[in-house]
């Protein structure tokens, strides 16, 4: 898992129909003292995060476990909201 | 899942027979702000989307998840057409 500020939201009308009612998110993947760090992606989201808040999210099928049993066609999926994070170095 | 522009379309005439009668759209990767970023990619529609769309591409194992393409051999389907991209101030 990674881990990401959420940045933006997505509208998109015409999708896959397994991902109707599902949330779609714009993350910028950061590094461990928060600045960016890579693309940024959308993802899922199955922990009901908003703009702002920063996450952590998986990569690859595992996105759609939260919605199972479901297929749904997400690679990328918010699975928690974190509260703070130590790095002690 | 990553954000994309199509620029065009791939017509294939020998390919594997699960990939025959699926529409294949090439596209540009982008980042939220509209600027093109990575290299093209060819992608399997599933939405009916367009050239000059900014559409929504899931890639790996999970394009096999979008409707219709089970068992398909795909590593890039598309599974949505964008209406608006919201980006908070400052990122």
């Amino acid at each position: 898992m990674q881990l990401a500020r959420v940045i933006g939201d997505i509208v998109a009308t015409c999708k896959d129909e397994n991902l109707n009612g599902l949330k779609l998110l714009v993350l910028q993947p950061i590094a461990a003292d928060g600045s960016a760090s890579g693309r940024t992606l959308v993802a899922v989201d199955a922990a009901g995060a908003g703009i702002g808040e920063t996450v952590f999210f998986v990569r690859g099928k595992e996105a759609s476990f939260p919605f199972y049993p479901i297929e749904v066609p997400a690679d990328a999926g918010i699975v928690g909201i974190v509260d703070h994070w130590d790095i002690e170095a | 899942m990553i954000l994309a522009r199509i620029v065009g379309t791939v017509v294939a005439t020998r390919k594997d027979p699960r990939l025959v009668s699926n529409k294949l759209l090439v596209a540009r990767p982008m980042d939220p702000h509209g600027k093109a970023e990575g290299s093209y990619l060819v992608a399997v529609d599933t939405v009916d989307a367009g050239v000059g769309e900014t559409v929504l591409i899931v890639s790996g194992s999970s394009a096999r998840m979008a409707a219709g393409m089970k068992d398909c051999p795909v590593d890039a389907a598309i599974v949505g057409i964008i209406d608006t991209i919201e980006v908070a101030t400052g990122d």
